[in-house]
């Protein structure tokens, strides 16, 4: 497979007021660090608004896959509304019962447990990641 | 008013590309949960964002505290877009500038000296939380 020299834009949500939020935080930098450190970009969301035209234009500079952490889906509608609509749009609760997962109880200083929990919704990100770059 | 009302806003910079978007928010996880409990309240930045009626209402009519993680003050900037003056908007790397013997590393997760200088961070600023909630009185 010739990916190119594409990268994929990952977009999170930051979700300080939940676990999931910390989930989708932990398991894009995941993705960003160790799976796909090569093929994946990432941008604060709000960014969108403190930044400049450049932070704006992300979205149309990149596929992007934004990941939520809850139902509000700020980074999916945020970027919609800033930059451009993303390639994918990706919800933690919806991974975590696909795969037969738990919510983790705590929104910071993940354990053993909660980083399995990281571990295997990075993986679902990383095969978006993937399937955009297959698409060319 | 109401009790509620009068907590302060917690708003911490989102970033998940740096050390100190990881500082700020660890820090406002310490100021909110441990140090100043029941008077301040976290919300996420990305509601204020897609402009999220319920996070603007809390925004807007409650004292806030920002802490920002970079210059490009994502934080700040999000609550200014909503005609709304910070009334304590925090740049997280001073922090690290007078307790140059914790230096902070990593960003999923911080190490130890990011941790305490965290814990540091969040005893400091609760005097600024003090003195908005003395104001609101």
């Amino acid at each position: 497979m010739d990916t190119g020299n594409k990268k994929v834009g990952l977009i999170s949500c930051s979700g300080e007021e939940i676990p999931e939020g910390t989930v989708c935080r932990l398991a894009c930098r995941r993705v960003l660090d160790e799976l796909k450190p090569h093929k994946t970009v990432t941008i604060c969301l709000p960014l969108f608004i403190a930044g400049g035209e450049e932070e704006r234009a992300f979205a149309a500079s990149h596929p992007t896959i934004t990941v939520d952490g809850c139902r509000k889906l700020c980074a999916a509608r945020g970027t919609e509304m800033l930059s451009g609509k993303p390639s994918r749009s990706l919800l933690i609760p919806e991974i975590l019962r696909r795969r037969g997962l738990a919510t983790p109880s705590k929104r910071r200083d993940f354990g053993p447990k909660e980083d399995a929990v990281v571990r295997e919704v990075a993986k679902e990100i990383a095969a978006v990641v993937d399937e955009i770059l297959e698409e060319g | 008013m109401n009790k509620k009302q009068k907590k302060v806003v917690v708003l911490a910079c989102s970033g998940i590309g740096k050390t100190y978007g990881a500082l700020a928010r660890e820090a406002a996880y310490e100021l909110v949960e441990r140090v100043r409990p029941g008077v301040t309240s976290l919300t996420c930045l990305p509601l204020l964002v897609v402009n999220d009626a319920e996070a603007r209402h809390l925004v807007t009519e409650n004292p806030v505290l920002t802490i920002d993680g970079c210059p490009r003050e994502c934080a700040r900037k999000s609550v200014e877009a909503l005609g709304k003056v910070v009334d304590s908007p925090i740049q997280v790397i001073g922090f690290y500038t007078a307790h140059k013997n914790l230096k902070p590393e990593g960003v999923a997760k911080l190490n130890e000296a990011g941790r305490k200088l965290a814990m540091v961070a969040a005893d400091e600023l609760a005097a600024a939380v003090d003195e908005l909630t003395q104001e609101k009185k």
